[in-house]
This record gives C-alpha cells, structure tokens and sequence, in this order.
C-alpha cells in the first residue's frame, strides 16, 4: 500500500530523513518510533503530500506522492501532530467541511460526516464549537477529520500526545479498530504504544532506518538470543558441565544466592526454538532442584534504547 | 471550483462569528457615518455662501466625491485588519497542513479566501447606502447616478487590490500583527507614490503616477471608470493572487 525508496529531505544544510525505505502492506499498522527530532514528522509530511521530498520516490496505493499529489491526497487521511481545527466552528459544521475540501460527493457527505461521528465517538458533541472542547475530544475531532473520506491510508503523527492514560487507551483502541479497512502508519516516542497497538514497528534516528520489524521480533533480532533465568539448588561445578553439554544453551552467568543455599542461574538460548522444558527436565533428571524458571524478554523500551544509543557510536567508528 | 466554494463558506463564516470582523466594521461604518455627516454639513454651507456670490456649485455631487475619497482612506486602514489573519492564522493554528494536504488546488484556496474577504468588505458597505438613498431623496438636483455607480466600483476595486495585498502579506508570516502592519504600510507607500512627482516631467515621474493607487483611485471618485484604472487594479489583484500561490509554494519546500 505505501512503498518508500530512499526518501531524503535536507533543510539547508539539516539532512532530516536520510534514504529511507520501508513498505507498508494493506490493513498493516505500522509504527514509527524514533526520539524528537528523528525524522518522524518531516517523512509523515511527505507521505500526506505537505512537502516535497529532496530525493528519493515514495508511492501510496500505486500513485507516486510527488507527481500524482492530488490523486495521494484523496487517499490519505492525516493527521498533523497539532489537531488541525478551527475553534469557532461547531464539531458537525467543521467534518462537512473537510468533507467537502477532501471531495466526497455531496450526496454522501452527510452519511461520512456521521460515520466519521460515531467512528471517533465525538457525535454526543456535534453541535458544540470546537473552542470548548476538552483536550481529548479535540485529538478524536482531529482523527475524525483523517477518517471523513474514508481514506485507504491513514498517517497519524503522534496521536496519543498529550492524552491522559484513560484518553490514551481510547484512541488506540480506535486506532486499532481502523485497521484492516484502512493501512495505518502513526508515529510515536513512547515505546508501549508500538507494541500495544502496532504489527511492525521501523525505528528511526537521525533520519535513518534503525530496524524493521514486528514488536517480538524486534527484541529477538537484538540479542540474537533470549534470556532465561533459574533458580537451582545443587552443585556448582556439575550444573556448570551439565549446561555446557546442552546444544542451543549457554550459560551466563552462575552466582550463589541465599548464603550459597542455591544457585541463580542466567542461560542463554541461542535459537529461536524454546528449549525451556528440555532444560527443566535434564535438571531435575541430574538431581538439581529447580524453584524457578523464567524468560527474561527484554522489552522493547530496551531494545529502543540500545538501538538509538548504539547508533552513533557505529557511526563514529566506522568514520574513524 | 467545489473546492474554492468550500473555502469561500468558511472563511465568510469566520468573518461573521469573528469578534474582531464586527469590532472593524463598526468602527469603519461609524467613521463612514461621521465624515458624510461633516461633508454634508461643509458641503452646504459652502454651497449656500458661493450661491450669495452668483456661483451655482454642484453640492450633491461635491458631497459624493468628497464622500469615497473618504472611503478610500478609511478603506485603507480597514482592510489590514479583515487580512492579516487569512494565511497567518491557519499557519500558526497548524489548520494550513489540513488545507495543503487536501485535493485541492492552491488556487482555489486563494481565490476562496480572497473572495470571502471581498465580500465581506462589500457587504460592509451596503449600509452606506442609506446615506446616498438619503441624498436621493432630499438634494436638488439630485447627483448623477453615473457618479454613484462609478464611486462604488471604484471602492470595490480598490478593496480587492488592497485585499490582494493583504492575503499575500499574511502568506509571509504567521504572526497578524507583522500581516497587518506590513499591509498597512506598502499600501500607504503605493497610496502617495506620486506626492513627489505631481509638478515634474520626467519619464520617472510619469511611471511613477501611472503606479500611484490614489490617481487612479481618484478618476472613479470623479466618475470616471477609466479603462486604464480598471485594468490597474484588476491586473494588480491578480499580481498579488499570484505572488501568494508562489509563496504558498515556497512554504511547502522551506517546510515552515
């Protein structure tokens, strides 16, 4: 549905958005993850035909965002990371307008005005000037102004900023509910967002692609290995051989807890096969007493942070 | 042209809900009240005192000249304030991306804007009306509808260059003061451009009259529609229209 090859755009003498590339297919919710600054926003613009790359093509639905602006702009639903609204117009008098700036057939334009309503749960306030509304109800305004022409692609910058949690879990479930009819792409600096609400996730630094991948992958994909941690009683040099002998585990790390009552145990799993239970019953088959056996996942915040951190140091090494 | 309605009826929407709209209209039709009473009142007397010296003077039509150049003027410093929001307000509520990544041409959004603009400036001026329906109706004899007619096309066209101006000044910003300001002060300049050359000959001097709004200004207040004003103030609405489409562009590519 989205296919982008290499988009840049420089600002002078700023390169914001460094050749990226990624694809979104139909019915996908793709998150954009990345600090301030990353280039979220600048290849969001893009996408909905704001600005015009420096190079690079980027296509929605077949149509090319630079030479066929006006047939992208038809498709997408945008939603800018200010909700873009007129306080002195009423909910109703300001979706017929979009409506109409986005070119729905008059006859239908009533019908996607009250879908829209409905969709974004804002019709309980149709008749009250934007002006007066709450924080919350202004941002599921703004996502009703991105669904009004029933858009294939919708391009959400930052659509949960500054809701409170209760606000917050309504919008993605909103969102959530929009896939499938519609390809999603949202951006956001908050990591639990990616995984609650997205199917694959591209991280984005300094105008680069960092990774792309699904939430889970993406934690995988990092360490190469998942962590498991144990609690056994037993002793030390045995559990040591007996760990080594396994295929697809390597130990960690092996500390004495509990005045060296037992052993706290970090493994890890080389594969992406879980050899948990194999493990379980080659312990406790030598006679090891197992208390407890858990996946250490790292989370994505981690994996985020190891990502955007690690970054630039590659940088630097690979100019030095 | 669907698209240029939508805008048309936004935009004269926010001009009747907008506090600032009511609070400039008044005050413009309390000016426009008060000076074609003191014309009126000047324009009699002294039409009284030549009369006793056996100089028949045309009142009536001295009150109506005299009456839009008084419009003009005070058409100047209204149509500052009915423009400096049209761009820079939609640029600093960030409600321009919605407008720019509709599937719309730019050309339709300026001309809607531009438009609202000038019809609200004209129906600002519907009830200035009453004063030469007033005229109408008690002068002897009574001034020419020619003069009329001319005088208000002449108002018409001078708003809609100055409103011109004023969209594509608030294309350049988003703060309305520096708009309004800016509005202001190049047309003042436009307005007295020809102060200097009024007793020379030069071919700079002549330029410089050609380009002067108020001489053309003032051939429709005579009533006179002089094709050369007409074309001036259309073809410099339409310079304006332009300059705004090219700076709407150049916002896209600065990304401001």
């Amino acid at each position: 549905m989205i296919e982008v090859e290499n988009l840049t755009k420089v600002y002078g003498n700023l390169t914001a958005v460094d050749r990226i590339s990624f694809r979104v297919n139909r019915g996908e919710i793709l998150g954009f993850l990345g600090p301030n600054g990353a280039g979220k926003t600048t290849t969001m613009r893009i996408l909905a035909g704001y600005l015009p790359a420096t190079s690079g093509t980027a296509r929605i639905a077949g149509y090319d965002v630079a030479e066929q602006s006006m047939e992208v702009r038809r498709r997408v639903g945008y939603l800018p990371e200010v909700p873009p609204l007129y306080p002195d117009m009423t909910v109703e008098g300001y979706l017929d307008f979009v409506a109409r700036l986005k070119r729905v057939p008059a006859a239908q334009r009533r019908a996607r005005v009250e879908a829209a309503m409905e969709l974004a749960r804002v019709a309980d306030r149709r008749r009250e000037l934007i002006r007066r509304l709450s924080r919350g109800y202004r941002q599921r305004v703004g996502l009703a102004q991105a669904i009004v022409h029933d858009p294939d692609v919708l391009i959400l910058d930052e659509p949960t900023a500054g809701l409170d949690p209760r606000q917050i879990v309504e919008v993605r479930q909103l969102i959530r509910s929009l896939a499938g009819n519609h390809t999603v792409v949202l951006s956001t600096h908050i990591l639990p967002e990616v995984s609650m609400t997205c199917t694959r996730v591209v991280i984005i630094n300094r105008g680069r692609v960092v990774a792309e991948d699904t939430p889970e992958n993406l934690t995988l994909q990092l360490r190469g290995a998942e962590r498991l941690r144990m609690l056994v009683r037993g002793p030390e040099a045995d559990l040591r051989r007996l760990l080594q002998s396994l295929d697809g585990i390597r130990p960690v790390s092996i500390t004495p807890v509990d005045g060296g009552q037992r052993l706290s145990v970090v493994v890890e799993m080389a594969g992406r096969s879980d050899l948990r239970p194999v493990l379980a019953s080659r312990l406790v088959q030598n006679g090891f007493e197992l208390y407890e056996l858990r996946s250490e996942r790292m989370s994505l915040e981690e994996v985020f942070v190891q990502l955007t951190t690690e970054e630039p140091v590659e940088a630097a090494g690979r100019r030095a | 042209m669907r698209a240029t309605w939508a805008i048309y009826r936004r935009e004269l929407g926010h001009y009747f809900v907008s506090p600032i709209a009511y609070i400039v209209g008044g005050i413009f039709l309390l000016l426009a009240g008060y000076f074609f009473n003191g014309i009126t009142v000047f324009m009699v007397n002294a039409g009284l005192q030549a009369s006793q010296f056996g100089q028949p003077v045309d009142v009536p039509g001295l009150i109506v000249r005299n009456f839009f150049e008084i419009m003009g003027t005070l058409t100047l410093f209204l149509v500052p304030m009915l423009t400096m929001g049209v761009f820079a307000e939609e640029k600093k509520r960030g409600t321009i991306e919605l407008l720019m990544t509709s599937p719309i041409r730019e050309v339709e959004l300026v001309l809607g804007k531009f438009l609202a603009t000038l019809t609200f400036y004209a129906v600002l001026l519907i009830p200035t009306l009453a004063y030469l329906v007033f005229l109408y109706r008690y002068s002897e004899p009574r001034p020419g509808w020619k003069l009329l007619l001319a005088g208000y096309a002449g108002v018409l066209l001078l708003a809609a260059a100055l409103i011109a101006l004023g969209v594509f000044l608030s294309s350049l910003t988003e703060n309305q003061i520096v708009a309004a300001v800016l509005t202001f002060g190049v047309f003042l300049i436009l307005w007295v451009l020809d102060i200097g050359s009024r007793d020379s000959d030069t071919g700079l001097s002549g330029l410089l009259r050609q380009l002067s709004v108020l001489r053309h200004y003032e051939d429709f207040t005579m009533g006179v529609v002089d094709l050369a004003g007409l074309v001036y103030f259309l073809s410099f609405a339409v310079f304006m229209v332009f300059l705004t489409l090219r700076s709407l562009d150049s916002m896209r590519w600065r990304g401001a």
